[in-house]
């Protein structure tokens, strides 16, 4: 029996949400341009992919000299896009404590209509005003529960029930350092579903620092998960994520339906985002540490930049952020870590 | 001098923490009164134990009081502290207030109290503004900073449900004050709240637009550097806890930067542990400077009325 044969009866759908133009931002260090963003969108509105995410990598407010600054700012890439799409609708992500309603609203001027708020996996409750907000202003929101393997699927549930209460129409699972593996991702996924049943939906975003990215997309289809979030050619954080293409073609094979021309996607990747890149993301030594440590897959960039500068190798640093655990946003500790390295010290 | 009363308002725990540390460690300053609203905190009952009048009735009993005292430390929320601040006014005592509520000015002890004449009401910034703003000023005091930019670190167990609930207060505030008290053109500023156990250290990563040459080794680098520890060295008088990590790095000019260079600057705060956790350090550095501004002030209140004496 083959693997396809098992799941058809199963007659599940999913909807893809591409964030190419979002996660994507970290490979690209934040230098997307307007055309770049017109042409993506343009393809993936082809390919019917319904949801496409246009922000800085960091989401609203990214913009920094912690992160990264954006050579065009976010809102015009955002407008863009926005005029460029003629089905898909526009998402933007967001984090509590980086991003204020004030992004949020001005975001939402522009024309974006899903508002994608972000924590870490423990803290939902800094989301609450934001959600409120969002939903006021008629966007449909997307909440992510980042590093989701730093806590059990219970709490990880508790912390999902946090969001919806809040307004939050769908609550992923995220994978922030692609170190789940398969059931880690099921039984976090199931548990969401059993906690939130009709009240919201519950999501999955993968990233591919152990190479499970689409493998794990199709394990929380399976337990439950109507949204899956993928980028093409897989350009993104650390290893980057599950590739949009590969999703589709990957979900059509085991009749998980996504309503995405597959064919559209891998042009899509092939013939509009491969001619744009800088960098291919791969599964390098540092990227994998990624992955085996738990570390959030943004960090690689600059830990990479940390190296370079104070003779320490990215993975080592890596490894120790994933010893001290920090979370996603603490890029300013790479620095801490890489000069304390380099100086011989014990870090955490 | 005869130390001057005080009363804290809001038993919670920056009250309660406040209340031990103005004991331990004011030179001019006793508590008299701490307010509250429930009479089972444990704020409360902590400061009947140690003698100090206490009320459950709030700030209408305070001000009914025959003898009102010389300050009152406000630790409820902004919207208490805008309903109360009036009041004090014209009771005429001095309010320090540790709420977001910015009814008086921006304040840190040591960047900006000689420079503030009308001090009635003086705002604490934030936990991040009172780590930060004396670096952004310590580096605008050498070079023009175009743009600053702090990161603050707090343990997940030291966020309290005000700073959770209002988490846009807190990084508006604090962007708005590196540049109204440390000097920089913009001002941003981030908080990111980390669950690790044990908990970790507040820490603040504070950076620095700075003009190319600065960012070259030499003596305007020196002097930044120099002017860094010197604030690093006040701050430690009434937070022993706070530290660099690492020294000062520098980064070079780029494009992307405008033109401008970088200062980074790695700092801890491990708080005294007056009554929260040493990891608290971002709870510490706000009630010691609190205490610190009381000080300053009544030695400031002292010195006015001796020279009008000296006038009579």
């Amino acid at each position: 029996m083959t693997p396809t044969t098992e799941t058809t009866a199963q007659n599940l759908s999913v909807r893809l949400t591409d964030t190419t133009l979002r996660d994507g931002s970290h490979a690209m260090s934040h230098k997307f341009t307007e055309a770049h963003v017109r042409s993506v969108v343009r393809a993936l509105d082809d390919a019917k992919i319904e949801v496409i995410e246009v922000t800085h990598g960091d989401g609203l407010g990214g913009s920094s000299f912690n992160y990264g600054f954006s050579l065009t700012p976010e809102l015009d890439l955002v407008r863009a896009a926005v005029d460029e799409a003629k089905n898909a609708k526009i998402a933007v992500l967001m984090l509590p404590g980086l991003g204020t309603i004030h992004d949020l609203n001005q975001a939402h001027e522009a024309g974006a209509s899903v508002a994608r708020i972000a924590t870490h996996c423990t803290e939902a409750d800094v989301s609450i005003q934001h959600f409120q907000h969002a939903r006021k202003l008629g966007m449909e929101t997307v909440g992510f529960l980042m590093l989701s393997h730093r806590t059990t699927p219970e709490n990880l549930a508790e912390q999902a029930r946090i969001m919806a209460d809040a307004g939050c129409q769908c609550v992923y699972v995220v994978d922030s350092a692609g170190a789940l593996i398969l059931e880690d991702v099921s039984d976090r996924v199931t548990a969401l579903v059993a906690e939130l049943g009709n009240d919201a939906q519950v999501g999955f975003h993968g990233h591919q620092n152990l190479s499970f990215g689409v493998a794990n997309s199709v394990y929380a289809a399976r337990a439950g998960a109507k949204q899956i979030d993928g980028t093409l050619l897989a350009l993104g954080a650390g290893a980057g994520n599950s590739p949009t293409e590969v999703l589709a073609a990957a979900f059509e094979r085991l009749n998980i339906s996504t309503g995405v021309d597959v064919h559209g996607v891998m042009a899509a990747a092939e013939d509009v985002v491969k001619p744009i890149i800088t960098r291919m993301p791969i599964m390098d030594r540092a990227s994998i540490m990624q992955g085996y440590a738990g570390v959030y897959s943004s960090f690689l960039i600059h830990a990479e930049r940390a190296a370079e500068r104070y003779g320490v190798p990215a993975w080592q640093i890596l490894e120790e952020i994933g010893k001290a655990g920090y979370v996603g946003g603490q890029e300013d500790m790479i620095v801490d870590v890489a000069v304390q390295l380099a100086s011989g010290a014990r870090v955490a | 001098m005869a130390k001057k009363t005080a009363a804290i308002v809001g038993s919670g725990n920056i009250g309660t923490d406040l209340m031990f540390k103005i004991m331990r460690r004011s030179k001019n300053i006793e508590v008299k009164y701490m307010i509250g609203v429930d009479p089972a905190s444990d704020g409360l009952a902590r400061a009947a134990r140690l003698g100090i009048t206490t009320s459950a009735e709030g700030v209408d009993w305070l001000l009914a009081q025959d003898e009102l005292p010389d300050f009152v430390f406000e630790c409820t929320s902004a919207k208490a502290h805008k309903a109360n601040a009036p009041k004090y006014k014209e009771a005429g005592i001095h309010a320090i207030d540790l709420t977001p509520a910015a009814v008086g000015p921006y304040l840190c002890p040591v960047v900006n109290l000689d420079a503030l004449e009308d001090v009635l009401n003086v705002n604490m910034i934030t936990c991040a503004g009172q780590a930060t703003t004396p670096i952004v000023a310590a580096i605008s005091s050498v070079v023009p900073v175009d743009y600053a930019e702090i990161v603050a670190s707090i343990a997940s167990k030291s966020a309290g449900p005000g700073t959770r609930a209002n988490v846009d207060e807190f990084t508006e505030t604090t962007a708005k004050a590196l540049e109204e008290v440390g000097g920089a053109n913009r001002g941003k500023a981030i908080i990111i709240i980390n669950p690790v156990e044990p908990p970790m250290i507040m820490r603040n990563t504070i950076y620095a637009a700075i003009p190319a040459e600065a960012a070259e080794p030499g003596p305007l680098q020196d002097r930044i550097v120099a002017s860094i520890n010197e604030a690093v060295a006040s701050i430690q008088d009434y937070v022993p806890g706070y530290s660099l990590r690492v020294e000062p790095q520098f980064d070079t000019a780029r494009e992307d930067w405008d033109g401008n260079g970088r200062v980074g600057v790695w700092v801890q705060v491990k708080g005294a542990a007056d009554y929260l956790p040493e990891y608290a350090g971002n709870l510490d550095i706000i009630t010691a400077a609190a205490t610190r501004t009381a000080d300053l002030l009544a030695e400031r209140m002292d010195a006015a009325t001796s020279s009008t004496l000296v006038g009579a």
